[in-house]
């Protein structure tokens, strides 16, 4: 399973970025091959309006199909991710992707 | 024709109570015509009752996905600069709120697989009271766009009445809506209120009416209440104070209970007077 984090920065330590649209980075793990991958996703700053959607719309095309994040996306977005079936898990806000991927683990 | 914008940077400060009593002491004399462009929130209604003359629902354009037609090229997700579309795996979302009609998606598709069609967005409706023609513009709940909606009120308005002065009620803030509604008006008058929020807010909506070039005056709101830095910077600037509005309990709780304040304040009728000949003395704009 790939696993995208909402994070703002590039490993396992980063910190998780409570916006979705406009997260820093978004930090991919899949749990299969062990693989950790960081997606820049800094652009989106210069983008006025949809942030959400983009962002989703990216995460959609990395083939993810569990996202960690904060503060959740707001209803466009949702409607993306929902559409492309990834489950979404908010409230990891201020832990390290470490941790919130052990939190998710120990909830699971 | 005169189009008198009534703004403020802040909320609250009186715009809609200087709109309704402005107009009505108006339509004392002559003709006149008051539009509600708070499309967010109007309220002039609570004041201005009147014959129901029309009503008209307005739409607005978004693209249309035709799953049978689309190649899934990609090309309408580059163009959109507001990414209102989004390839999600074999299709193709259009997000309406985010969309602002500029048609390029719909002309530049190839297999013309995004045809525009129509939305309602919200509803104008015109009031006539006597020598008082009212329109007011309503933003349907959860639109997130007014300025495409302020924008058909006024057309709509200048072709189902005429007369030589028109007042503008408009949506607070500095934002888009704000600067749609004043963007056509001969003289901006900003409901200005002495606190330091008040001052502050007043001050963003000062920068913005010099950006778009558009002459203003000032009315104090609540004169009495807070402190005199606003009163002071408009004399230093020689920005023209054209009324003061008492800070009177009495006003608030007539205002609170819909009356206009001309029935039931008769010392303000003076400086709705002095409003009235600041706007007559200005220029005629014969276009």
């Amino acid at each position: 399973m790939k696993i995208a984090f909402t994070t703002k920065g590039t490993d396992w330590d980063a910190e998780i970025d409570p916006r979705f649209g406009r997260t820093e980075y978004l930090l991919l793990y899949d749990d299969e091959t062990k693989t950790l991958q960081s997606i820049d996703n800094r652009e989106i700053n210069q983008k006025q309006h949809g942030a959400g959607p983009q962002t989703a719309q990216k995460i959609t095309e990395l083939d993810v199909q569990l996202l960690i994040t904060g503060n959740g996306p707001g209803g466009n977005a949702a409607m993306v991710l929902e559409k492309a079936g990834v489950r979404i898990l908010t409230g990891y806000a201020n832990l390290s992707a470490k941790d919130a991927y052990q939190r998710f683990l120990s909830e699971k | 024709m005169k189009k008198i914008a009534i703004a403020s940077g802040k909320g609250g400060t009186g715009k809609t109570f200087l709109s309704t009593n402005l107009a009505a002491w108006i339509a004392q004399k002559e003709a006149v015509t008051l539009l509600d462009l708070d499309a967010e929130a109007p309220n002039c209604h609570l004041f201005i009752k009147g014959e129901r003359k029309s009503e008209a629902i307005q739409y607005k354009m978004i693209p249309h996905w035709d799953a049978q037609r689309c190649t899934l090229c990609g090309d309408c997700l580059s163009l959109c600069h507001f990414n209102a579309l989004v390839k999600v795996q074999q299709e193709i979302m259009v997000f309406p709120q985010l969309c602002h009609s500029c048609y390029a998606c719909s002309e530049l598709c190839l297999e013309a697989a995004l045809p525009m069609k129509k939305i309602p967005i919200g509803r104008i409706t015109h009031i006539q009271n006597r020598n008082l023609a009212f329109f007011e513009s309503r933003l349907n709940i959860g639109e997130e766009q007014a300025v495409p909606l302020i924008s058909k009120t006024k057309k709509y308005a200048q072709n189902q009445s005429r007369s030589e002065i028109t007042i503008y009620d408009c949506p607070p803030g500095t934002a888009c809506p704000a600067v749609e509604a004043v963007k056509d008006a001969h003289l901006v008058i900003l409901a200005a209120e002495p606190t330091p929020f008040g001052f502050h807010d007043f001050k963003l909506m000062m920068h913005l009416l010099n950006e778009l070039q558009k002459p203003f005056a000032v009315v104090i709101n609540k004169y009495g209440s807070g402190d005199s830095h606003l009163e002071d910077f408009c004399l230093e600037r020689k920005i023209p104070i054209i009324a003061k509005i008492p800070h009177s309990r009495k006003i608030a709780e007539n205002y609170a209970r819909g009356k206009l304040a001309l029935d039931t304040n008769q010392e303000l009728t003076s400086e709705f007077d002095q409003i009235f000949h600041f706007i007559r003395q200005l220029k005629r704009d014969e276009e």
